[in-house]
């Protein structure tokens, strides 16, 4: 045997608690078998996560850093690897490597700044993460926003927590849209974009925008027309990975390495790529 | 330097295997290949090995590690070992090149163990080039053929093959070896390295350059309305990558045994159509962009990321390989601009 880390051997994690969000995606909350988080990380990061015999997948570490008992991943079913994880009863183990990637600047760019979230779907994972590290050291940051839309009202993630914590909280409004009317909706009802440009937010604060690349690129438009600076606006980008240590060669957008130069970038940083995502 | 008569070099092959794992090129009938030596083996004659050397460090399949799964719990199982010492005898300068490009992938942080493993007790014995071939230009990268880098750089001077060692590694087995060796003042291999330089300066790739490309120039070249006419007859087969010295993407697969789930990575091709796709899109939608990603990676993003080192090295495998005749001269001629004409 080797006596040195390697960084695609991965540890094992045990799935200790599972809730159904909507119809088709599920939280999981993941700890070692000693009852410990597997490692720390911090928000935007992600996680390799695998099914031995199934394969492995790169997923979004939703709960925030300052969660010290377990981790948390929102999985939408998709394929091989997350039909499988959905398949799952509490105590299944699987195995989980990690962090990866660049998080988001939440102790350096964005202290002391008013914050707009702006997600849509299963694209609230990675916010969840930086909207809960705001929450629990919130006299660093300003006043926060949150805009959350999906299809529809069971396609909204985290729906509960959002409506008994994040809106009661002081200094923090939420913003819930769906695409289309349903009977026991009394909420907004239309796209993100148009919501957003709706709701006319004022150009000094940070937007993050996390979502189907559709409604990010209608939502920069938005945000553009309502004056924000591309160096205050951060999305994160989702390629195919394999290593997730920049190795494997798969995830790179140009010179860029989803996998550890992402999944977090700055708009202007985004600008500097190629279009090939 | 130490030298050694052509005719005894049996005796000192069997000498290096008496310790260590030996290989050498050798020929077979698909070409010449590196295979372990064994008594009586011959060294192939041929400038090059039709595989690349990158076998050695990067295996096309190597197992990563095993999983026992039993219910709902699940054990991992490390399976790597340390790695035996081995020597390549014959890597030529251009292959030993790729290995520096290799290890800036592998070697960086975090750090892959089962490279650096190999890496770690591969002792490379190089030898010079003395007949290029027309496909090479691996001058065009800054290579001189005639004067290879590796721990021990070897000259086959015409009747006596003439051993330079370079590093600690290649010192320790140098020193190992003098018994059947003797001091040789190397003024026959000065004299092969001018005639072997004129041979390379007459190649017919000599004057290539690579100047117009390198770090930063993805605006450059990305959006080049060339790509299009280059990539149109691209099977997309992967030929190309699997030739390449340099090509390093990797796939990480399992496969469930029956008695338990062995995790394996193996060589993978950007030429490949399912490479990038993903359940939300494919942000290389055709073979255009699957085949500017190859050729952006070795000229602009590589060097972008590793202070100007190019990811080719010349050695004109893909030149010889590609089913349709497409290869990274002709993309460097067609978008490098007036030096390539
Ligand atoms: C940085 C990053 C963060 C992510 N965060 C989350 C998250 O928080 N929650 C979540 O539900 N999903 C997330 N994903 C997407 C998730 O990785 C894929 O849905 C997953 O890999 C699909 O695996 P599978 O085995 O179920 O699908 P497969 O059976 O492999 O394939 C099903 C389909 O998905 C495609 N696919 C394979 N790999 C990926 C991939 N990496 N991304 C997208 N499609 C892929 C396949 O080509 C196929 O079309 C993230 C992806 C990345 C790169
Ligand atoms: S791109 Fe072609 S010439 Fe360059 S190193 Fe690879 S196989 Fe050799
Ligand atoms: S360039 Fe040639 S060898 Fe490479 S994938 Fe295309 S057809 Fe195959
Ligand atoms: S996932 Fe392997 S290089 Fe990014």
């Amino acid at each position: 045997m080797i006596d040195v880390k390697e960084p695609l051997i991965p540890k094992i994690g045990v799935v200790t608690d599972i809730r159904i969000d909507t119809p088709d995606v599920k939280t999981f909350r993941v700890v070692t078998p000693d009852g410990k988080k597997a490692f720390e990380h911090k928000p935007g990061q992600c996680a390799m996560l695998s099914v031995p015999g199934v394969g492995e997948a790169m997923f979004s570490i939703t709960s925030s850093p300052t969660n010290e008992e377990y981790m948390e991943f929102s999985i939408k079913k998709c394929g091989c690897v997350t039909e499988w994880l959905h398949s799952m009863e509490v105590g299944q183990q699987i195995t989980i490597r990690g962090p990866y990637g660049r998080p988001f600047p939440v102790d350096t760019e964005f202290v002391g700044k008013d914050m707009l979230f702006i997600a849509g779907g299963i694209g609230l994972a990675p916010l969840r993460s930086v909207i809960n590290y705001c929450r629990h050291y919130r006299d660093r940051y300003g006043k926060i926003d949150i805009v959350y839309g999906s299809r529809s009202m069971q396609d909204l993630v985290d729906y509960k927590e959002i409506i008994d914590e994040w809106a009661n909280d002081a200094g923090v409004t939420v913003h819930l849209t769906i695409d289309r009317e349903q009977p026991e909706w009394t909420g907004h009802v239309g796209f993100v974009p148009n919501y957003v440009k709706e709701l006319g937010f004022s150009p000094d604060k940070i937007a993050i925008l996390c979502g189907p690349p559709i409604m990010i690129k209608f939502t920069l438009a938005g945000l553009t027309e309502l004056g924000f600076e591309k160096t205050q606006v951060y999305t994160t980008l989702e390629l195919r990975m394999k290593c997730g240590i920049g190795k494997c060669g798969r995830c790179n957008v140009g010179a860029k390495y989803v996998c550890k130069d992402g999944p977090v970038f700055r708009l202007d940083e985004l600008d500097e790529l190629p279009d090939e995502y | 330097m130490r030298k050694i008569s052509i005719d005894k070099l049996n005796s000192l092959f069997s000498a290096i295997a008496e310790n260590e794992t030996l290989y050498l090129p050798v020929d077979t009938k698909a070409g010449a290949k590196f295979e372990k030596w064994h008594d009586g083996a011959v060294l192939s004659d041929a400038l090059n090995t039709v595989r690349s050397a990158k076998d050695f460090f990067f295996p096309q399949t190597e197992n990563l590690m095993d999983f026992k799964v039993d219910g709902k719990n699940i054990e991992i199982i490390d399976t790597r070992e340390e790695c035996e010492d081995f020597v390549i005898f014959g890597v030529r300068a251009c292959d030993v090149k790729s290995f520096e490009i290799l290890d800036r992938v592998f070697l960086a942080e975090p750090v892959d163990s089962y490279y650096k493993n190999r890496r770690e007790h591969g002792v490379i014995m190089s030898l010079a080039c003395t007949k290029p071939h027309e496909t090479c230009f691996c001058g065009t990268f800054g290579i001189d053929a005639s004067s290879p880098e590796g721990d021990i750089v070897c000259h086959m001077t015409g009747d006596a093959l003439c051993m330079d060692a370079k590093t600690e590694k290649g010192k320790a087995l140098l020193s190992r070896l003098d018994s059947l060796t003797e001091e040789t003042d190397g003024k026959a291999v000065e004299e092969q390295k001018k005639v072997t330089k004129e041979r390379l300066a007459k190649l017919p790739l000599a004057s290539l350059s690579a100047d117009s490309f390198g770090a930063g120039k993805t605006e450059k070249f990305f959006g080049a309305p060339e790509w299009k006419e280059l990539s149109q007859a691209c099977l997309g087969c992967g030929t190309c990558t699997f030739v390449c010295p340099t090509c390093q993407c990797y796939d990480i697969k399992d496969f469930n045994t029956g008695h338990g789930v062995k995790r394996f990575r193996c060589w993978d091709s950007c030429m490949y159509s399912d490479f990038t796709k993903m359940s939300a899109g494919q942000p290389r939608l055709t073979q255009l962009e699957r085949f500017r990603q190859r050729f952006m990676h070795k000229l602009v993003y590589y060097p972008t990321n590793n202070g100007g080192l190019f990811s080719c090295v010349g050695c004109g495998r893909c030149l010889s390989k590609c089913p349709i005749q497409m290869n990274i001269v002709k993309v460097m001629k067609k978008l490098g601009g007036k030096e390539n004409d």
